[in-house]
């Protein structure tokens, strides 16, 4: 398996044939563990790190229920193979930029990783297209419960699983589901979201772009308390309660930009559009930024001629690192910027 | 809602206060707000989240007395100085070590839950049963606590009888 092999193509989790895949993106459990009697990564020696790394990269290749998987050396790894990791979210900006030995092991589908010592010995993620939540959580129950027949977890009665960093401590579970929201964005209704999600320990992250900046209304939304609910209860509010709701929400506002904004919404897809179709320079801010508004005005039916399959393509292969693998070289900036213009013309002319 | 000091544009800011329990609430516009010195992040990353708890914990003067010689982990080393600076611990131990330390901490970030409820591995020193038992009176016995503390005796008698009723 090579990087390239993956560069080239859309990643499974931009499905659009899953559930409410026109708003809800994907869904991803991570679990985070450690081995019982070994430092955590802070404190670890190299040649410790070296071991752990040894150890859990050989119990997770093993494991035949996981199909095809391959290792990724992040430590000697080139900065355009991590970046090209970070664009199709399987691994952390953490593990790219950390120190010493660690890696990723991944699975050709894109549906499974396990990042090894980034800030826990062992990252277990499983994604799923659209809302998939349950699903994610019992693949990734089952990989758990077949890691931890192997090895011995750091575990207490009182703290449950033993994490770096106390915010995860418990169960080290985090759900996140990643939700396209242009709608609630145009009729200025996300500050309500965030007020309601931080009321019900939630944390909602801008999707791309760095920090806390949403470019192009994607949004990730995650529990924040691991400790003292179970995992169940919290799969089964996100899968049942939380998304379903703001899935409601963003249509609301959806039928009434229909009703009441129809031509400012429509301005708004075309001008996209015809950016997206004749630039000859394009930065990733604002390709992301023209791209959610097109994804917003083909699920609305507003745009009949692109598909849904070609938008989400676009937004992986214009991504910086995706278009050096692409291109075989390193580019400089400006070079991306008239690579990305081109990309884009030739998709959607 | 207004700008309380512009009484002009849209109120973006909303800043609640707490000084030795008593509550204000201040609502101002972006302007304002910066006029003011109230600077916003629209969402506080968990680690941030978690060293300015920390700072606080340090500034209330709560710390233990044991901490101010400098407990240090015979394992890994860490010291809760170090732990404030990165919010990262050294080793499974230092939730024993820092457990007095901790314990604000982890109630704070963590809804205040302070036992875990969930999944156990199948390779741990006690049956799966125990823990969850030994989990769910740690539990009760913390409510009750805090029941007494706010004397609403009425769920303390609760949460007694359902104490007493376990096995």
């Amino acid at each position: 398996m090579r990087l390239t092999d993956l560069s080239t193509k859309t990643s499974r989790w931009f499905d659009p044939n899953a559930p409410l895949s026109d708003i809800v993106i994907s869904s991803r459990i991570r679990l985070a563990r450690n081995l019982a009697g070994k430092k955590f990564i802070t404190k670890c020696s190299i040649s410790e790190k070296k071991e752990i790394l040894q150890s859990l990269k050989e119990v997770i290749l093993s494991l035949k229920s996981l199909g095809d998987i391959f290792f990724i050396d992040i430590e000697h790894g080139s900065t355009i193979e991590r970046d090209l990791l970070i664009e199709r979210q399987l691994i952390s900006r953490n593990l790219a930029s950390g120190s010493g030995p660690r890696g990723a092991v991944i699975a050709q589908n894109e549906l499974f990783a396990a990042q090894i010592n980034e800030e826990d010995h062992l990252r277990l993620s499983v994604l799923a297209p659209g809302l998939n939540v349950e699903k994610c959580w019992q693949r990734i129950n089952e990989i758990d419960d077949s890691i931890g027949e192997k090895v011995e977890y750091a575990f207490s009665s009182k703290y449950g699983f033993l994490t770096a960093c106390p915010t995860n401590l418990g169960t080290g579970i985090r759900v996140s589901v990643m939700m396209h929201l242009p709608a609630l964005k145009m009729t200025d209704q996300l500050k309500k979201l965030f007020d309601a999600a931080r009321d019900m320990n939630l944390t909602i992250r801008g999707l791309f772009g760095e920090g806390t900046e949403a470019i192009g209304d994607f949004f990730q939304i995650s529990n924040q308390v691991t400790l003292g609910i179970s995992e169940t209860r919290i799969v089964e509010d996100f899968q049942t309660i939380l998304i379903p709701k703001i899935v409601e929400y963003e249509r609301i506002a959806r039928d009434k930009l229909l009703v009441q904004e129809i031509n400012l919404l429509d301005d708004k897809i075309a001008r996209a559009l015809a950016l997206l179709k004749s630039a000859k320079l394009i930065s990733s801010h604002e390709a992301m930024f023209l791209l959610s508004n097109l994804r917003m005005g083909i699920n609305m039916g507003r745009v009949k001629e692109i598909s849904i399959e070609t938008i989400n393509e676009l937004f992986l292969l214009t991504q910086p690192a995706h278009l050096q693998m692409n291109k075989g070289q390193t580019l400089n900036p400006e070079q991306r910027d008239i690579l990305r213009a081109e990309t884009l013309r030739a998709k959607l002319n | 809602m207004q700008c309380e000091i512009c009484k002009n544009k849209t109120a973006t800011v909303h800043l609640t206060e707490i000084v030795d329990g008593h509550r204000t609430e201040t609502h101002l516009c972006q302007a304002c707000a910066q006029k003011e010195g109230v600077t916003i992040k629209s969402q506080l990353s968990l680690n941030e989240l978690l060293s300015s708890l920390i700072a606080a914990h340090q500034q209330t003067g709560e710390t233990p007395a044991q901490e101010k010689i400098g407990k240090v982990c015979s394992d890994c080393g860490m010291t809760m100085e170090e732990f404030r600076k990165q919010a990262l611990l050294g080793c499974p131990d230092d939730y024993n070590v820092f457990e007095s330390d901790l314990r604000d901490i982890i109630e704070k970030t963590q809804d205040n839950n302070t036992t875990h409820v969930g999944k156990v591995p199948s390779r741990t020193a006690k049956p799966v049963e125990q823990v969850q038992e030994q989990n769910q009176i740690e539990d009760l016995k913390r409510r009750l606590d805090q029941a007494v503390k706010v004397e609403d005796y009425e769920l303390a008698a609760k949460l007694r009888d359902q104490l007493k009723a376990l096995p």
